[in-house]
């Protein structure tokens, strides 16, 4: 059938296999150099995106159709069931709401005071997990949501529970973000009881952050249960949203930093939609606009 | 080889599939997915070299890279070198047992996966090296099956007319 020199040398175009080889090889080098100096291939990336996104439905539909299956055959009391605690919920969180809004108002005036700039409200949009899975060894994900809806490089996505990732690369279509707990992943917290400022790395666990930077003596004031919230320094992360809680804390006197670990605050491994949040500074008047408004109809 | 067009559009669908099974969730076991893609790479140019020439493997590889988001030009380079020395030798490594044909095959999907691994390493990606050792044992087991299945069967047929 074939001779040993069909397989050294001869094919399409008369170039032999090794010589393609080389070629296609030093073309697959200097695509890779070219991705990692710069930001050159990001226009091909966007292109060949669209391309794979057929690929991407294709993988996600079972799930999202099993998804949409298990809605329409729920049966009706598990439905009652669903809405009555839904009511409750939002009961507890309008209550909470009312709260919010006065000390919104109290905290703007504060700040007023100080002369200092006031906290923003965030626009944000909800954004849909494609259940696919990418790079085994890191914790991405993608979401129905890019540059047609506005998404940009460094967007911050929280969920219900806090903060879950931001953006690391958009496409027209679809854009890919990465979880705070990311072994290449750091987040800028404050430990909300105290105010003490670090920083959360990612551990590559998505139940498990460190917070390797904290010497002993500050890991003195930092109790299990912690709650660390987003510091908002860095300027990815919009300030004041829940990070997670400190689940272990452990002086080691020999060395200079305590080992102090926390897990993340919202549902990482679980989550199904997230709010893919603007971090915009022109929003600030119409915030306490909002605030007070809230605050009239409330004292009324 | 006078099948025609059903002999291109069989490997050709089942790229696309593999493709799609490279990023289909798995949950608990995804660390010990196997390489879908350079397995069936691998199962074709052994079985029948020269259907997908090393373009296809680039290609399949910049498709991939764009799926995984993954650095562009990672799967292609380490899917050129185990495709290019399986075609290189398919003729030596032919007439193996199946048992020595996976040995074969375990030693270019560890290769792939170590290719991976250096150019995270180069491109200073964390990555953890321990969860590595389990996609070229899986792979392997899985290229034994489709041997068994597909290509014995072939074998056959043809010994038979």
């Amino acid at each position: 059938m074939t001779g040993p020199g069909r397989t050294t040398g001869s094919g399409r175009g008369g170039i032999s296999m090794g010589a393609r080889f080389l070629l296609l090889s030093a073309v697959c080098v200097s695509l890779m150099v070219l991705d990692r100096r710069d930001q050159h291939l990001d226009r091909v990336r966007e292109g060949l995106s669209v391309l794979v996104y057929p690929v991407r439905v294709l993988v996600d539909a079972p799930f999202s159709g099993w998804a949409s299956m298990r809605t329409n055959f729920a049966s009706r009391e598990t439905l009652v069931a669903e809405n009555e605690s839904l009511k409750r919920e939002r009961l507890n969180a309008e209550f909470r709401l009312q709260r919010l809004a006065a000390l919104e108002m109290e905290n703007a005036r504060l700040r007023a005071l100080l002369d200092s700039q006031a906290r923003v409200g965030n626009r944000a949009l909800i954004a849909e997990i494609l259940d696919v899975d990418l790079d085994p060894y890191r914790q991405r994900f993608d979401l129905n949501r890019g540059l047609v809806d506005g998404v940009y490089v460094g967007q911050a996505l929280i969920d219900a529970q806090g903060i879950v990732g931001q953006v690391v690369r958009v496409g027209p279509l679809t854009a890919e973000a990465v979880l705070i707990t990311d072994a290449d992943h750091a987040v800028p917290v404050s430990v909300n009881r105290n105010g003490l400022r670090t920083i959360a790395v990612g551990t590559g666990d998505s139940g498990t952050l460190r917070l390797p930077y904290l010497t002993n003596n500050q890991a003195l004031d930092i109790a299990e249960g912690d709650l660390l919230v987003s510091s908002g320094l860095g300027g990815v992360f919009p300030a004041g949203y829940p990070v997670g809680r400190i689940s272990d804390v452990r002086l080691r006197p020999d060395q200079s930093f305590a080992e102090v670990i926390a897990e993340p605050a919202s549902a990482l491994d679980r989550d199904r939609e997230v709010l893919l949040v603007w971090n915009a500074a022109d929003e600030v008047p119409r915030a306490s606009e909002a605030a007070a408004a809230n605050l009239g109809s409330g004292v009324n | 080889m006078a099948r025609g067009e059903h002999s291109f559009f069989v490997p050709a669908f089942s790229l696309v599939l593999t493709l799609a099974l490279s990023v289909a969730p798995l949950g608990v076991v995804a660390p010990f997915r196997p390489d879908f893609v350079a397995v069936v790479l691998l199962f074709w140019s052994l079985t029948a070299p020269r259907r997908f020439s090393l373009l296809t493997a680039f290609w399949i590889g910049i498709v991939l890279d764009t799926l995984t988001g993954s650095l562009l030009g990672q799967h292609p380079l380490a899917l050129l070198v185990i495709v290019y020395l399986a075609e290189r030798f398919h003729l030596r490594i032919r007439v193996f047992p199946a048992s020595q044909l996976a040995i074969v095959v375990l030693l270019l999907l560890g290769l792939y996966e170590f290719i991976l691994f250096w150019i995270d390493g180069v491109a200073d990606r964390t990555v953890p090296l321990i969860e590595r050792w389990a996609p070229p044992l899986t792979g392997t087991l899985l290229w034994l099956v489709m041997f068994t299945f597909f290509d014995a069967g072939r074998r056959e047929a043809r010994a038979r007319f």
